[in-house]
């Protein structure tokens, strides 16, 4: 073990931190928003919709992410028309990949997640908010969704880690996120514990603000399980 | 021959997890502290580092290893490893992470009422684990057990780095030769989702096994 040579390793690594927040940041926050629309229209009575979802769900998250990845950024340049049309400058570039395919990766992740969520809503919060003459988006938008948000948090928080972790994958379509600067370090030197040290705390260390963070949106969601601040002031006896 | 290789590998690998996974419980659940922070050091890092990166230290670093100790005996060319072993390695240890937790959750919701009742009227400590527990953490692990099956047979995709020929790779080199990407990388994912599915047929089957008499609420 060469200490100077680890912390040398890990400072190249960093040089890859920014890639990866810009990989994995916007795959999860309009990954996200698809997320949701798919636990809505999962959820549809309409039987030709909410198969149709499945399928999509089941496809993402029954083959590997890295078939997924080169599916996109192989497959889809066969098509001329692709090609030809606007969508090619994006679609040429690694990068863009790279965040379509964990996109769309990550939302089927996360509807199963957001539905399961929605699932455990107890019926009479439905209720209560007819009762109120709430229409049925005022009701998903201020009952359902909020409660459902909170119950499939914890849930949400592994995906999220489990997104850190799958930007790895971009190094395999030549991105130079962290792994794949260890990769290039670790065939210049073959010095692979080390090299595997670094990295590995500069993931474990992601993973550990990922999880504090999903605790103090937990914690900052749920002030009705929490005990009521004790009062300095004692009550004025009647 | 290429899905056979991606069945094989995900198969030891799995085997290899189940072992880890109940050797990573035990020592959780231990007494002994050093145990115990060992297991969760474990965990930690399996499940935490990204499996492309263990990957990489396995294949890596074992020819790394072996050219070392080839070079304390006076050898000193390259030594190819055999990418199978290294790759079952990689994810039969990540596997093991998460089967570590499966197990875990399993022994912790047994009733403790059921153990204490079987130390009661005598039962020896191996006894108690085979007649009371075992049988009820099959149970338990089952659907879990499920889950880290599927993803150690997604994960086999990623040992096509390491020039393995299963699934991936052999798309890859057909890609290759016929600028077809599209196709073969489809044949793969269609592959796979056939293997997920079959998968989850069966453990929906073992499930139903295990808990006959079970009433499910």
């Amino acid at each position: 073990m060469d200490l100077v040579f680890i912390f040398k390793t890990f400072l190249a690594l960093l040089s890859g931190l920014p890639l990866l927040f810009k990989i994995v940041l916007p795959s999860l926050a309009v990954g996200f928003v698809i997320a949701i629309g798919l636990a809505l229209l999962r959820l549809s009575p309409n039987k030709i919709i909410s198969s149709a979802v499945f399928l999509y769900i089941y496809f993402f998250r029954s083959t590997p992410l890295l078939v997924q990845i080169f599916m996109v950024y192989y497959g889809l340049a066969q098509f001329v028309f692709i090609r030809e049309s606007f969508l090619w400058q994006y679609l040429r570039h690694p990068y863009w990949c790279a965040v379509l395919s964990m996109t769309l990766n990550t939302a089927a992740y996360a509807a199963e997640i957001i539905r399961g969520g929605i699932l455990s809503v107890p019926w009479g919060h439905y209720e209560a908010g007819r009762a109120l003459g709430m229409s049925k988006f005022l009701l998903l938008r201020r009952i359902v969704l909020p409660v459902a948000f909170r119950q499939a948090l914890p849930a949400y928080g592994s995906e999220i880690i489990l997104m850190v972790k799958a930007t790895s994958l971009a190094s395999t379509i030549t991105l130079m996120e962290v792994t794949g600067i260890a990769h290039k370090i670790i065939s210049d030197n073959f010095r692979v514990i080390e090299v595997f040290v670094a990295a590995g705390a500069i993931y474990l260390f992601l993973n550990y603000l990922v999880t504090r963070g999903v605790h103090r949106v937990e914690y900052l969601l749920s002030p009705h399980l929490r005990e009521a601040p004790q009062s300095t002031v004692s009550p004025k006896p009647l | 021959m290429a899905t056979f290789m991606t069945i094989a590998i995900a198969t030891c690998a799995f085997f290899l997890g189940l072992i880890l996974g109940s050797l990573g419980a035990a020592s959780k659940l231990s007494r002994s502290p050093i145990l115990r922070l060992a297991g969760q050091v474990y965990t930690t890092i399996f499940r935490g580092v990204p499996d492309l990166l263990i990957i990489y230290l396995f294949y890596f670093g074992s020819s790394g290893m072996i050219m070392y100790i080839a070079g304390a005996f006076g050898y000193t060319g390259y030594v190819e490893v055999n990418a199978f072993l290294t790759g079952m390695a990689a994810v039969g240890i990540i596997s093991g992470a998460y089967s570590t937790e499966v197990f875990r959750g399993a022994v912790l919701v047994l009733p403790k009422g059921e153990i204490e009742a079987a130390k009661a009227i005598g039962m020896r400590p191996w006894l108690v684990f085979r007649r009371i527990m075992a049988p009820q953490i099959l149970r338990l692990a089952l659907p879990g057990l499920g889950n880290v099956w599927v993803s150690s047979l997604k994960e086999t995709a990623l040992i096509s780095v390491t020039g393995l020929v299963e699934i991936m790779r052999q798309s890859t080199i057909c890609a290759g030769s016929t600028k077809e990407p599209l196709l073969f990388y489809s044949i793969a994912a269609g592959l796979y989702l056939f293997l997920v599915s079959f998968s989850i047929r069966g453990f929906h089957w073992a499930e139903a096994l295990t808990s006959r008499g079970f009433r499910r609420n």
